[in-house]
């Protein structure tokens, strides 16, 4: 097995998947279905190839630095499950201490 | 061996790793104009919000700056470069990922040599230089809760990570303040680390004087001013030194700095932490780097930090006054167009350093807050030069030319402050103040030399300072020895 239950259990756990626990078993023997199938390209021979990050050829696609104007506050709030005085607000993060304090 | 002896066997070692705000008009993938202190979520659209659908397109002068950037840190310049996503959850992230580069930043290989304080130059390598976008802003309340500003969300970045090359929290602080000035000059941005233009992350261990390996990395976050830079990794060098000393294991860990406790503590999302599951961001293709682009730039580079130094030591500064004018652009480019009027290295360097300094750091003022002018100050100096006026008036005038931008030739006029030189004219007021000061004159010659000193002052009084000191001198001496 290249990928354990418990990886999957922590991936799911950074990516803030919410799955019950009955999920698991299955989505690990999924994942190593797909993990499987790129096992099998590893085998091909791509000395001397170049990575490819991107298919299809396109490349520097880029704008000027001119600006423009973008969403209405109103608009761009409309969406959100909350908002107060012009911030988006969400349940209270505390990463450290002296955030916590202030 | 004491305690103290065996503090002094370990070395610090520190690689820094420091994001600069670029100062581009709008942000790297999307049309939002840049600021700084709007009302909140003003400047923002689907791309930045993170909405469903939007796409990102680079802003190709942000690229052009770290271009820009990487060559002033003399890296090389990746002929193909591309970006990837860098995935974390945090509220002010709104699309769940930064987009940043991971295996193919922008610039790789640099240096960046760094002036130190006790004199030599530390040469600290560069490890790499990527592009990547801000994060918005949160406030945490307790009670209304996190409230989030995009504003800052996707602002362009670039983050330059050195070697573990600096060897003590004050070489870190010369680094920084080095690599600040260099992206000033460079142009690129305005590196203000109060507004957060420019921030820095540390990694710092400790090792024995000697060894070659490295003793385990504490990264230390969250520090906002240079000084704190230099505090943060002091008390993490002392942290360290006395978890070995005692036995213990330095923990490979995240600690973030608390500036009013004076302390670093443990991150708590320490589980998390460097697993953020890079992978190339599928909505962005890769950018080519021109080769004839790059050259153009770098022939656009203006004179860097290092070379203006140089320069100034050439017209006879001391490498401290270089330093001091250096550290502090719009003095040194003020500076330089006194130079293009004609003046005296020295002597310009001087005013402008001690005299200005001076009136600033009492008025707690900026230069551009001034309307003193390159021309007014010249022209101060040429009075002086031919004569017209004392050093001393010209010290009692500056400050009205500092405040009003009077023209100093047209104060003098008015004042009736030009020095007086003429002989005779200044022979009378010798005379009548060495009349008024019989005591005086009694003990000089009764061989009390220091009274000459009290009666050349009583005749700069009497002139208010307008006499040319060194005629004033010969006078009262000559009319003493009568
Ligand atoms: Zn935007």
């Amino acid at each position: 097995m290249p990928i354990s239950e418990d990886e999957v259990r922590r991936i799911a756990r950074l990516a803030r998947l919410g799955l019950e626990p009955a999920e698991f078993s299955a989505l690990t023997a999924e994942l190593n279905g797909i993990l499987e199938r790129v096992e099998r390209l590893r085998a091909i021979d791509v000395e001397g190839v170049e990575p490819l990050a991107h298919v299809g050829g396109l490349h520097t696609v880029w704008r000027e630095d001119v600006p423009r104007p973008g969403l209405a506050r109103e608009a761009a709030l409309a969406g959100a499950p909350d908002a107060h005085e012009g911030y988006f607000r969400v349940p209270r993060v505390v990463a450290h201490e002296e955030e916590e304090e202030a | 061996m004491s305690r103290t002896e065996a503090t002094t066997q370990f070395e610090t070692v520190i690689g820094l790793e420091v994001h600069v705000e670029l100062s581009t008009e709008t942000k790297m993938f999307c049309a939002c104009r840049v600021t700084f202190g709007e009302p909140p979520n003003t400047h923002v659209c689907p791309v930045c919000l993170g909405l469903p659908g939007a796409l990102p397109v680079p802003n190709r002068r942000a690229v052009e700056f770290a271009v820009r950037a990487a060559l002033a840190l003399h890296c090389e310049i990746a002929p193909v470069t591309k970006f990837d996503r860098k995935n974390y959850h945090y509220p002010d992230l709104p699309k769940g990922y930064q987009i940043s580069q991971y295996d193919r930043p922008l610039g790789t290989g640099g240096y960046l040599d760094v002036p130190l304080p006790e004199g030599g130059v530390r040469r600290v390598r560069i490890r790499r230089l990527h592009l990547e976008e801000d994060a918005g802003k949160s406030l945490h309340d307790p009670r209304l809760g996190t409230l989030v500003d995009l504003n800052r969300a996707g602002v362009p970045l670039i983050e330059i990570v050195s070697e573990p090359d600096l060897r003590s929290p004050e070489e870190a602080r010369a680094y920084l303040q080095e690599l600040r000035n260099v992206m000033l000059y460079a142009g690129v941005s305005d590196v203000k680390m109060e507004e957060g233009s420019l921030r820095c992350d540390a990694n710092i261990s400790i090792r024995p004087a000697g060894s070659r390996e490295f003793g385990a990395l504490v990264e230390i976050k969250n520090m906002n001013s240079f000084r704190s830079v230099k505090q943060a990794l002091e008390y993490e060098a002392e942290r360290q030194r006395a978890l070995v000393l005692s036995g213990e294991r330095v923990e490979r860990e995240t600690r973030h700095w608390n500036e009013r406790a004076g302390r670093t503590t443990p991150s708590r999302s320490k589980e998390e932490a460097h697993d953020y599951r890079y992978f190339p961001d599928p909505d962005l293709v890769p950018l080519r780097i021109d080769a004839e682009w790059v050259e153009s730039i770098r022939r656009s580079l203006p004179e860097l930090p290092a070379q203006r130094r140089a320069r100034y030591e050439g017209l006879g500064l001391s490498a401290y006054d270089a330093a001091v004018l250096v550290d502090e652009r719009p003095l040194a480019d003020f500076f330089d167009a006194c130079l293009a009027l004609g003046a005296d290295a020295k002597q310009a360097a001087n005013w402008l350093m001690v005299e200005l300094q001076g009136l600033l750091n009492e008025k707690g003022r900026e230069l551009s807050a001034t309307r003193l002018t390159p021309e007014g100050l010249v022209a101060l100096l040429r009075l002086i030069e031919e004569g017209t006026i004392t050093g001393r008036i010209a010290k009692e005038i500056f400050p009205e030319m500092v405040e009003s931008g009077a023209d100093p030739r047209s104060l003098v006029e008015a004042r009736g402050l030009s020095q007086i030189a003429d002989r005779e004219e200044l022979l009378r007021v010798v005379r009548e103040v060495l009349a008024q000061h019989p005591a005086a004159v009694e003990d000089y010659r009764k061989g009390k030399t220091n009274a000459l000193g009290f009666l050349v002052g009583q005749v700069m009084k009497a002139t208010r300072g307008r006499a040319n000191p060194g005629l004033a001198n010969e006078l009262v001496r000559r009319v003493l020895e009568e």
